[in-house]
């Protein structure tokens, strides 16, 4: 490898994404009717506490069998129609996109990730006033993790979902201020 | 007090300048914008405080080395003709953008989807909480989907969007802009940016814009009108290239 291409630098995807980036069937990754499905929400707020609604949350992880490959098929179109037929039903793509509803809130339905170590789904963070988006990471358990044991206990707290009733897990999302999410560059 | 717009230009000058004296000086080039950049309002509250956290690559089992996966049903054969998605032909100036996704090592990035959205030719997003005062088209909502091909090249028919203003500060606008959001082959290189279009005379005045202090750096988010991609009696042809950061494209060769 000779040459080294310089980025393209990023930029803010404004409020008004909201008719071109969500699609049908977004959140839900898992298939359909699914016993293992998991549920996956909470807010996102900013450095005053309050709720974005124009945020756009991309999700990827690991198969229950700790693929990942990937699948297609995430937000298949309806050739005739132009229109979304959203996912099949069946596979299980590994990636899911959601917008923060008006409140701020956003619910991911999906399988247990079977990556190797603590299961975790991988979080983009997208919003307007964010000109860069932000990686973070939703950990379904707590226990040791290179990552987390790197960190000190009150910000490792802000990488792990709370477990509650129905198979959901409570992960806020705080890009400033007290209780700040922990962000990663990957490098 | 109303903040005008020699409000922001003072502040941006600033920050330009020290940006400028500081690589003057030896300092970092900086490719990306900071993520506190205080004349786009919006970012103030929106930026984390705290330092990001390195996770480094040595680790093969980080789920981010991998990527989503999209195959052909997940656009349709049209859905990077923005001027086909309704029954009437779209107002405005139509255009063809063209160019190529690549990895920072040149190589292209190949059957990835590039997703594109804009205003319309008077400036106007098919978005109920825009309220700038032109006309919405009905023959064009500015949405389109494509899969980068085997060199990695993805291809729009759209109409160039307008300018339009915005309540950053008193009598902020826009330059013309194509919003693009892209993928790479690891989640790692995820991407969304703006093309803007040249010469435009807006630029000088867009805090978003100027967020990238780095002028080679903003450069490079504007595309080249290129007359070979017009297309006869039909479209004028611009090309602009992304080039994804991140660091998967080694970690790939090693892990995969």
């Amino acid at each position: 490898m000779t040459e080294r291409l310089l980025p393209t630098p990023s930029h803010t995807i404004g409020p008004f994404y909201g008719h071109a980036l969500p699609f049908p069937g977004g959140p839900d990754v898992a298939p359909q009717g699914h016993p293992d499905t998991i549920t996956l929400h909470g807010y996102v707020f900013d450095g005053a506490g309050a709720p974005i609604p124009d945020a756009l949350l991309d999700f990827w992880q690991a198969a229950p069998d700790g693929s990942l490959t990937g699948a297609p098929g995430s937000m298949r179109r309806d050739p005739s129609t132009g229109g979304f037929l959203g996912r099949n039903g069946t596979d299980f793509t590994g990636f899911g996109r959601v917008a923060t509803d008006a409140d701020g809130h956003y619910a991911l339905h999906t399988l247990p990730p079977g990556n190797a170590g603590l299961p975790y789904i991988s979080v983009c963070v997208f919003a307007r006033g964010l000109v860069h988006h932000l990686f973070t990471r939703a950990y379904l358990a707590d226990g040791a993790d290179p990552l987390l044991d790197s960190l000190p206990a009150e910000r490792r707290a802000t990488l792990i979902a709370a477990e509650g009733a129905n198979r959901t897990y409570r992960f806020d999302i705080r890009l400033q201020g007290e209780g700040e999410t922990v962000f990663l560059e990957f490098q | 007090m109303a903040l005008t717009q020699s409000h922001i230009d003072i502040e941006v000058d600033d920050l330009q300048n020290a940006y400028d004296k500081a690589v003057a000086e030896g300092g970092p080039v900086r490719h990306h914008p900071p993520r506190d950049y205080a004349p786009y309002r919006s970012s103030v509250l929106r930026h984390p405080k705290q330092p990001l956290v390195a996770v480094h690559g040595g680790d093969p089992e980080t789920v981010e080395l991998a990527g989503p996966v999209f195959g052909v049903t997940d656009i349709t054969e049209i859905d990077n003709d923005l001027t086909r998605q309704h029954r009437g032909e779209p107002i405005g100036e139509r255009m063809t953008v063209s160019g190529r996704l690549l990895d920072r090592d040149g190589r292209p990035v190949r059957g990835q989807l590039v997703e594109v959205w804009q205003a319309n030719a008077a400036g106007r997003y098919a978005h109920l909480r825009e309220q700038h005062p032109a006309p919405l088209d009905p023959n064009f909502t500015g949405v389109g989907r494509t899969l980068t091909d085997d060199q990695g090249r993805y291809t729009f028919t759209t109409i160039k969007p307008g300018p339009y203003p915005w309540g950053n500060h008193t009598n902020a606008w826009r330059p013309a802009h194509i919003h693009f959001s892209v993928f790479g082959t690891a989640f790692t290189q995820r991407l969304v940016t703006q093309m803007y279009f040249p010469s435009d005379p807006l630029f000088a005045y867009d805090p978003i814009l100027r967020s990238v202090t780095d002028a080679a750096a903003r450069n490079r988010l504007i595309a080249t009108y290129q007359h070979d991609l017009s297309a006869p009696g039909f479209s004028l042809g611009y090309a602009w290239d992304i080039v994804l950061d991140g660091p998967s494209a080694t970690w790939i060769e090693e892990g995969r």
